[in-house]
């Protein structure tokens, strides 16, 4: 394969498609790496493959997905899919796992659309065989066409849940129930931000209307929820919860549970990012400038790897980075730039208004964040509990990396990707310090695990 | 646990899953597949040898490792089925660098 390109675009949803078809337009030379089989990322999986009735089930901002990935097809833009990203540093010089092999390549400009992740949030019993995130049920469904049996149950908070819910509903899924564990008075702190959410009025019609639409099918909705439990010895068998007042089980197979989602942000911690604690996303998120622009000359992120903006802002926010990379390559001036920009920065803001009050709205309680319960793993490889975290805070370590020292939470395979926003809160909410000042875990590559044969293959590519 | 929606009519591969001889339609994941044969987990944890299964299905979380034609820690949710595939499930660490 090429050794170099002017632009790589690391990612194939929205935000990666869009940034690299605007840039191939301009006649570079463009690579785009996703892990994927086929283009569309999270929101639009499997577009190109999926049949129509499945495609309908799924609503229609799936369906906006067709124009973007059609035009990605058509665009002279080199696609890798099956590509897994393992490294990229301050160099951009970019390791990859395709068909087995492990490859460099280096770039003037890099994009990194990764995209985000479910956010991880433990509860007793989460390890559970049975237990699984809501976007695990959804790829189930867009990819392979596969639901769970009936009797499933939903629990957690935020728009993607109700999605999924709905979409089970129209694809005749039989929901036992969706428990709600977004706290009451989350309502208090969104309403101020009310008028301005209204400004995008068509985002808060589409929710009550799939809410309606799930309470005429009768699903039952229970609301303020707490005190969530999955139970079960080697496999979920029930999951019980506090209802009014009232401990509540349902015996179920399979749990679904989400709490919205964070940036996936390995890529850009690996390269030496510098990122900050965004307080009402509650995530750890890069430090970017309005093009997208890292603290890394040359890097740049775009979409919900770096903040969440949902997939219609992912797409602006990649248009937006590739016409940075452009004027970076000299090959659009400052003026030609600016000019381009004007109508994705619009649509940008515009997208934007919906956002303080979701995050207000959907905001998880502070108990569940901070896993009040002692016993629970936090670390799912290196089983490190709740516990556990609190007493490396109460013998005086007051930051992530500490902790992980001490404990070894976040230094199994997953690389902390699982635990790292939960460590956050617990060690903040144990030492009193501000979350920005606990840090997040310091990031090594590979970020994606290779094999000694593959390292040893990369060697020998490299002294041919 | 989980069902197939449609009658898969496309091209089947025949898998094992744990020695036992499957069909699996072209194209799905190893952990679609395992999750709809109706595996009860997928591996061991090394610490205290609890049972786990996928979680994410997007490659973030590594409960779905398996030992895929005699190579262990492979995500399955990464791993497309092919004709003749052995899958296992993953006890413990597996072989750490084979
Ligand atoms: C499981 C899940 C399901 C979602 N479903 C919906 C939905 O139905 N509707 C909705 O409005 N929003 C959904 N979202 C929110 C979603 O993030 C969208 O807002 C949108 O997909 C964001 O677009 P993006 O381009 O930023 O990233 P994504 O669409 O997430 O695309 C990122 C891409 O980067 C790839 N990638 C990441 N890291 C690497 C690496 N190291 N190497 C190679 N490739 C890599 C990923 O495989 C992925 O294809 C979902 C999120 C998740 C996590
Ligand atoms: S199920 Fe999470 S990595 Fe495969």
């Amino acid at each position: 394969m090429k050794q170099h390109y002017q632009l790589a675009v690391i990612g194939a949803g929205p935000a990666g498609l869009a940034a690299a078809t605007v840039a191939a337009e301009q006649g570079i030379e463009v690579a785009v790496f996703d892990g994927q089989v086929a283009p569309g990322g999270q929101i639009y999986r499997a577009m190109e493959s999926i049949p129509q009735h499945r495609g309908s089930q799924l609503g229609d901002e799936y369906q906006r997905g067709r124009e973007l990935v059609s035009a990605f097809r058509a665009s002279s833009a080199k696609y890798f899919p099956e590509t897994q990203v393992w490294s990229l540093n301050g160099r951009r010089e970019i390791g990859l796992l395709l068909q087995g092999q492990a490859h460099t390549v280096t770039a003037d400009q890099v994009v990194i659309c990764s995209g985000a992740i479910e956010r991880p949030v433990p509860f007793p019993g989460w390890t559970l065989p049975g237990v699984m995130n809501a976007g695990a049920g959804q790829i189930l469904f867009k990819a392979h066409g596969i639901v769970p049996d009936d009797g499933v149950v939903l629990a957690g908070s935020g728009p993607l849940l109700l999605l999924l819910a709905w979409q089970y509903l129209h694809a005749g899924v039989s929901v036992k129930a969706l428990l709600d564990v977004t706290p009451m008075i989350n309502h208090l702190y969104a309403l101020p931000r009310l008028p301005r959410a209204l400004l995008a009025g068509h985002y808060l019609t589409k929710g009550m209307q799939y809410k309606r639409d799930l309470k005429r099918a009768g699903i039952s909705t229970l609301h303020n929820v707490r005190s969530l439990r999955a139970q079960g010895k080697d496999a979920l068998q029930s999951v019980s919860f506090l209802h009014r007042g009232r401990e509540q089980n349902l015996e179920t197979a399979v749990l679904l549970v989400h709490f919205g989602v964070i940036p996936h942000t390995q890529l850009g911690r690996v390269a030496g990012c510098r990122h900050v604690w965004d307080e009402s996303q509650l995530c750890w998120r890069p430090q970017l400038d309005e093009w997208g622009r890292t603290s890394v000359a040359g890097i740049l992120v775009a979409g919900d790897g770096g903040g969440i903006g949902g997939a219609r802002s992912a797409e602006h926010a990649g248009r937006l980075a590739a016409l940075q990379a452009l004027y970076a390559l000299g090959t659009l001036d400052r003026a030609t730039r600016q000019r381009l920009a004007r109508n994705d920065r619009k649509w940008m803001r515009e997208e934007s208004h919906i956002r303080p009050f979701l995050e207000a709205f959907f905001r998880i309680a502070d108990d569940m964040l901070q896993v009040a319960d002692d016993d629970t793993l936090v670390c799912r490889c290196e089983e490190v509990s709740a516990g556990q975290i609190r007493a490396a805070v109460a013998d005086g370590h007051r930051d992530s990396n500490q902790v992980k020292f001490l404990t070894r939470c976040g230094m199994g395979p997953c690389q902390g990707r699982q635990c790292a926003e939960a460590v956050s809160h617990i060690v903040a909410d144990a030492s009193g310090k501000a979350l920005q000042d606990i840090g997040h875990y310091r990031q090594r590559p590979p970020v994606n695990p290779l094999t000694l044969g593959q390292l040893a293959g990369l060697h020998s590519e490299k002294t041919e | 646990m989980f069902k197939r929606l449609d009658n898969p009519a496309q091209n089947s591969v025949n898998v094992t899953i744990n020695g036992q001889p499957v069909q699996v339609p072209e194209g799905e994941t190893v952990a679609a597949a395992v999750l709809v044969h109706g595996l009860p987990y997928t591996r061991t944890t090394p610490v205290s040898g609890a049972p786990r299964a996928p979680f994410c299905l997007m490659g973030v979380c590594f409960e779905c490792l398996m030992v895929i034609d005699g190579i262990a820690n492979q995500r399955a949710c990464m791993v497309q089925v092919r004709e003749g595939m052995r899958i296992e499930c993953q006890q413990g660490v597996g072989e750490l660098l084979s």
